[in-house]
Order: structure tokens, then C-alpha cells, then sequence
């Protein structure tokens, strides 16, 4: 594995942030490498520095010091444009509250990333079709995010960050919302994308959510405190999906 | 991202807030519709003044004799009889630039027929007089030389002395009036030619030949002209030399000393035409750069909403940068919004615009005059300003950080 290049690669990663005139360190010299194909949960209390290192791996926001290598090639120095370029075609993003937009369908927002990818129309239905397909929402692709529930919208904001093809989906507390049966299908749903071969990084405060994946970084006061392997546990949906499924 | 599917974006952003959307344009909608319907309006009282100067004649002069001073008393000009007829042949073979003059005398007579009768201006005058005025006759015969001279007892009317005489949709050719008890024949009916400038109807009036006038109606053969002399220039430039050139031959034959007043005065319809027609430019003007304030206004508004919206949306651009939006996706989108918005309230203003000057037109009895141009103005301009006042908030939109957009609540 060793030989085997990183999809992401973090050398002595810093990150100042000036808040008036107190310096905040966020994270004071990190390195740590995921592979292809990994389930990666990070893990730490809150200012603990694992939202910013989330925000670096998404290429939202730029290291201070340090290299960020994203499928090899050092992306700490691009300029907007070009990290715009790096979530569109690496990356996905799902967060805490969804985001999806409002008073508009499923399938409207799953295409939203292949409008900024260049696709044309027909491809983008057909590859957000499938996306929805892939999360099991085919039947509610004209539905408005008020009108299901919150284990739907997170799964849909899940076939937003899959539409693209990325390589990476960046997951920033994605069972914060949901209730602990619907935490579970989420959390089996990014367990069947890993086994597709998609890398996940999860950012989560649960260790029961941590349980899921099949490594756990810990962060404490901008640094790594920990980093295990372990055997993930499999994430088995309640059969009671049916009934969220009939919610709305 | 191409241009079109950018426009798709931001018409269902702006969709999914219609009523929003709608309120935004109104002022738009109010600016081009007033900077249509008020140049409308500028148009149409300008066709009006035009359409009455045309009336009284094309490159008209008139010119009236002098003044009287009497007892310290100064009458008016026509008071006292100035002009005389060799002046007239004067004016007529000696001024280059005059085409035809000809002189108007005119008396207030009791016009009778069968079973009507009606007061109205007779006059008496030559057949140059109906050239000089562009007045055709719409039945019968025109005034010959012929008549003009040989003091023939025939009578042209105009078509608010015949309704009253003898109905309307009436034929009176060959039908005898008296007119001071004297029988005419009339041998015309005049075209209708409407309003003077001044109001007064150009219809209520009769023409008898210069000739009879003088034996039936004034009595007399006179040296002077109790009356006005028409001149009609060769152009509407050729007005101002030929005022000129008339003036110094009347004071020539008047034997006027340098320095003393004319004893006469001459009128040119032409200069106060075009006069009028600067004054109603001018309002126009005015109309128009009123109604462009409100088209600035409108935009105000437009920058307004979009900022609104740009905070409102925070969340949403931050999405749109996480999935992959440039800066300049988003600077487009919030552009492209502000610029549909304000060509939309355009061309909905000029829909409206349209509505109001036809409506005023039929209102007021105007012509109808729609200028293509000022239609084109109009809609480049809104979609200007819609273009100027949504810079502002799409740069703001296209700066935020994507992180902090996120976290926005």
C-alpha cells in the first residue's frame, strides 16, 4: 500500500485564521494520507479542527502552510477557479442540513453539479436519473425537499455528490439530522458506495456512526490524536425503510 | 456553462419566486411604459400643431395694413387701410420669391337658403387665394379667373356652413343663398380643413369672387384694401426672404423714411409653425427624461431585490460553489437574473406603453404615433440598467466564501 499513490495526501498541513487581532491555529501541522478505496471517519469535539481539515480535503479553503496533494497533484496554491474545477470533477459533498434547494425537485438538484461539469441536458436526466436510481428514490424524482422527509433529502443530496463520478464524497456530520433508524440506511448506503470503490470521508462527533467505518481519525486541538484501523461494522437497514419510504 | 443554460438557471430562480420577481419589474414596467405613452403623447400634440399650421396654408404669409393713432389712441393693426391694390401687383410680379399672393377682404354676413339661415364669415377673394392655402374644393367647381373678374354671384362654402344650411350629407351644388339679400349660386363645397391653432373652425366660412365682393358686399371699388393680402412663398425657407424682400418694397412704395415704423405687418406661419413645433419638443423632452427618471428608479429597485436576494441566498450559492460553480457561474447567474427581470419588465412596459398611447390617442382624438425608435430605447435601456444595477449585488454574490455561505443561517 505504501508504494500505491494517495488519493489524498496532507504533508504538515497548517491553517491560521485571523479573527481580528487573536490568531486562531486551527490546525497546527497535519499528516495523514488516505488511499483509494477507503472508509475514513474523522472524528474530535468541536474546535477540535476536523471541520477545517474537512474544508481543506474539499478543496473549499486553502491550507496556510503545508502540501495538499488531491489524486496526486498539489492543489494547496490553486486559485478559486481552479478548486471550483477540483470539486466539480474530484469531489462530493454532503452536509449536516442537506442543503438542497428549495422549491425545487429531486432530479433538479442532483443535476445541479453537471450543470457546472458541462453536461448537456439529456445527460445530466439521465445520469441524475440514475443517481436517484442508485439511491433508491427513483419514484420521487419530481419531489420538492419539503415534501420528504429527512432520511430522503439526506439520500438525495447523497445522489448529488455520487452524479458527478467523483472520486472522493466528503460526508460533514451527515447523520447529525436523521434519527438512528434512518442514520443506519444513510450509513449502509455510504458503506455500498465504498464497496463500489468511491473513497468516503466522514467527519462525525458518534462514535456509534464512527463504528461504520473502517478507519477512525481522531483530531484534538489541530492535531491528529489518533489514527486506528479497525473492522467496520456492517450497517444493516431496519426493515422499517418501507414505512419512511410511505412518510411523505 | 454555456449563455443558454445560464438563462435557464436564473429564469427558475426567478420563477420560484413570482410574485417577488413580478414586484421587482414593476418599476421597470412603469418607466418604459410612461417613456412610451409620454413621447406618444409629445408626438401626437406635435401632429396636432403641425396638422393646424398645415391647415391655414403651406409657406403662408400674411400681411396686414397699418396702424391708426387717433386722439392718442392706437388701434390695431387692419385699423387703417395701408395696403393698396397696386401694392398687390407689386408683391405678385416684382418679389421672386413669392408664388402666389392674393388678397383676402372679409365681412360678417347673415347667409340664408331656403329654410336655414347662419351667420359666418364671407369673403371675398381671387382663385391664387385657394392655392395659397391648399384648399380644394370636395364637389362642384373651384373659383375661376373667369368669376374672379367678372364679379359672377357665386358662392364656395365651407362644409360647417353648409351642414347648417343645408344638412349634412346634403349635394347644395346649384342651390341659390342670399347673402345681404343678394342671391349667390353655390357653385363649391370646400374640403373640410378643421381647426385653426387658435380654435377658430376654418369650415365656417364662405368665398365669393374679390369682385363681387366689392359691388355686393362693401360696396364700392376702393384705391386701398379693406382687407389682408395671402402670400404664398415658392418654400418653407424661401418664407423668411420672401418677408424680407416684401417689406422693403412695401416701405419703398410707402415712401417710408429710414427709421420710422412699418405701416404694416407681416405674419409668417411658417416661423411660428416651427416655433410651436420647438415648444412641443421641448416637452416631449421633458416628458420623456420624467418618465427616464422613473426607468432609473426602476433599476434602484431591481439592485435592491438582488441584494435582498444575494443574502437571502447565501446558502444556495454556497451549494451551487461547493458542487463545483466558478465565481463568474455565479456572477452570470445573478446577472443574467437581474438583466431577465429588467428586459422582461420592458417589454412588458412596452406592451403597456402601447396600450396607453393608444388609449390617449383615441381619448384626446390624437393620431396615433408610436416612434419604432424610442420602442428600441426604451428596452437597450432597461436591460442597461438592469445590467449596471445587477453588477453590484452579483459581484457581492460571486465573492462570498463558499464556507461561510454554507454555515449561513
Amino acid at each position: 500500500m505504501a508504494n500505491e499513490p494517495n488519493l489524498l495526501q496532507l504533508e504538515d498541513v497548517t491553517k491560521v485564521y485571523r479573527m481580528g487581532d487573536v490568531e486562531v491555529h486551527a490546525l497546527r501541522g497535519v499528516s495523514f494520507a488516505v488511499a483509494e478505496g477507503e472508509f475514513v471517519a474523522i472524528m474530535g469535539a468541536s474546535g477540535s479542527g476536523k471541520s477545517t481539515l474537512m474544508n481543506i480535503i474539499g478543496c473549499l479553503d486553502r491550507p496556510t502552510s503545508g502540501r495538499y496533494l488531491l489524486a496526486g497533484e498539489d492543489v494547496s496554491g490553486l486559485d478559486r477557479d481552479a478548486l471550483a474545477e477540483k470539486r466539480s470533477r474530484t469531489l462530493g459533498f454532503v452536509f449536516q442540513n442537506f442543503n438542497l434547494l428549495s422549491r425545487t425537485s429531486a432530479i433538479e438538484n442532483v443535476e445541479l453539479p453537471l450543470l457546472y461539469a458541462g453536461a448537456h441536458t439529456r445527460e445530466r436526466h439521465e445520469r441524475a436519473h440514475a443517481a436517484l436510481e442508485r439511491v433508491g428514490l427513483a419514484e420521487r424524482i419530481h419531489h420538492h425537499p419539503n415534501q420528504m422527509s429527512g432520511g430522503q433529502q439526506q439520500r438525495v443530496a447523497i445522489a448529488r455528490a455520487l452524479v458527478s463520478n467523483p472520486k472522493v464524497i466528503l460526508a460533514d456530520e451527515p447523520t447529525g439530522n436523521l434519527d438512528s433508524v434512518t442514520s443506519v440506511e444513510v450509513m449502509a448506503l455510504f458503506q455500498e458506495l465504498r464497496d463500489s470503490g468511491i473513497t468516503v470521508v466522514l467527519v462525525t462527533h458518534e462514535p456509534d456512526i464512527a463504528r461504520y467505518a473502517a478507519r477512525v481519525v481522531v483530531m484534538k486541538d489541530g492535531k491528529l490524536q489518533s489514527d486506528v484501523r479497525q473492522e467496520p461494522q456492517r450497517a444493516v437497514p431496519a426493515p422499517a425503510e418501507a414505512a419512511v419510504g410511505g412518510e411523505s | 456553462m454555456n449563455p443558454l443554460q445560464t438563462l435557464r438557471v436564473a429564469i427558475r430562480a426567478l420563477l420560484r419566486n413570482k410574485m417577488r420577481s413580478f414586484l421587482t419589474t414593476l418599476g421597470i414596467i412603469i418607466g418604459v411604459s410612461a417613456v412610451i405613452a409620454m413621447v406618444a403623447i409629445g408626438e401626437g400634440a406635435k401632429a396636432m400643431v403641425e396638422q393646424s399650421f398645415a391647415a391655414m396654408g403651406s409657406n403662408l404669409l400674411i400681411i396686414l395694413p397699418g396702424t391708426t393713432t387717433a386722439g392718442g389712441q392706437h388701434g390695431g393693426f387692419g385699423s387703417m387701410p395701408t395696403l393698396t391694390w397696386d401694392d398687390l401687383k407689386a408683391i405678385q410680379t416684382e418679389v421672386p420669391s413669392v408664388k402666389y399672393a392674393a388678397a383676402q377682404l372679409r365681412t360678417v354676413a347673415q347667409i340664408v337658403s331656403e329654410d336655414q339661415n347662419w351667420s359666418t364669415g364671407v369673403y371675398g377673394t381671387s382663385p391664387e387665394y385657394f392655392a395659397i392655402r391648399d384648399w380644394p374644393v370636395a364637389q362642384g367647381a373651384p373659383m375661376s379667373e373667369s368669376d374672379a373678374e367678372g364679379g359672377s354671384k357665386i358662392v364656395l362654402l365651407g362644409q360647417t356652413v353648409v351642414d347648417k344650411l343645408f344638412g349634412a350629407n346634403t349635394n347644395p351644388i346649384g342651390q341659390l343663398v342670399r347673402i345681404n339679400n343678394t342671391p349667390f349660386q353655390v357653385q363649391a363645397v370646400l374640403a373640410a380643413k378643421g381647426q385653426s391653432p387658435m380654435g377658430q373652425d376654418y369650415d365656417d366660412a364662405a368665398f365669393i369672387p374679390l369682385k363681387t365682393f366689392q359691388t355686393k358686399i362693401q360696396g364700392g371699388l376702393h384705391q386701398f384694401i379693406s382687407g389682408v393680402i395671402f402670400v404664398g412663398a415658392t418654400s418653407p425657407a424661401g418664407t423668411v426672404r420672401a418677408e424680407k424682400q416684401i417689406r422693403s418694397l412695401l416701405r419703398d412704395r410707402h415712401h417710408l423714411a429710414a427709421g420710422t415704423d412699418d405701416d404694416f405687418s407681416i405674419r409668417n406661419l411658417t416661423e411660428l409653425a416651427s416655433a410651436r413645433e420647438q415648444g412641443t419638443n421641448t416637452l416631449t423632452t421633458l416628458l420623456a427624461s420624467i418618465a427616464a427618471v422613473s426607468l432609473l428608479v426602476g433599476g434602484i429597485g431591481i439592485m435592491n431585490i438582488m441584494l435582498v436576494s444575494v443574502t437571502e441566498r447565501t446558502r444556495e450559492i454556497g451549494v451551487r460553489m461547493a458542487v463545483g460553480a466558478k465565481p463568474r457561474n455565479i456572477l452570470a447567474q445573478f446577472l443574467v437574473e437581474a438583466l431577465t427581470l429588467s428586459f422582461a419588465g420592458g417589454l412588458i412596459g412596452v406592451v403597456l406603453g402601447l396600450v396607453a398611447a393608444q388609449w390617449l390617442a383615441a381619448r384626446f382624438h390624437w393620431p396615433m404615433l408610436i416612434r419604432p425608435d424610442i420602442i428600441v430605447i426604451s428596452v437597450v435601456f432597461s436591460a442597461l440598467v438592469g445590467v449596471i444595477f445587477g453588477i453590484y449585488p452579483a459581484r457581492k454574490a460571486s465573492r462570498l466564501d463558499p464556507i461561510e455561505a454554507l454555515r449561513f443561517e
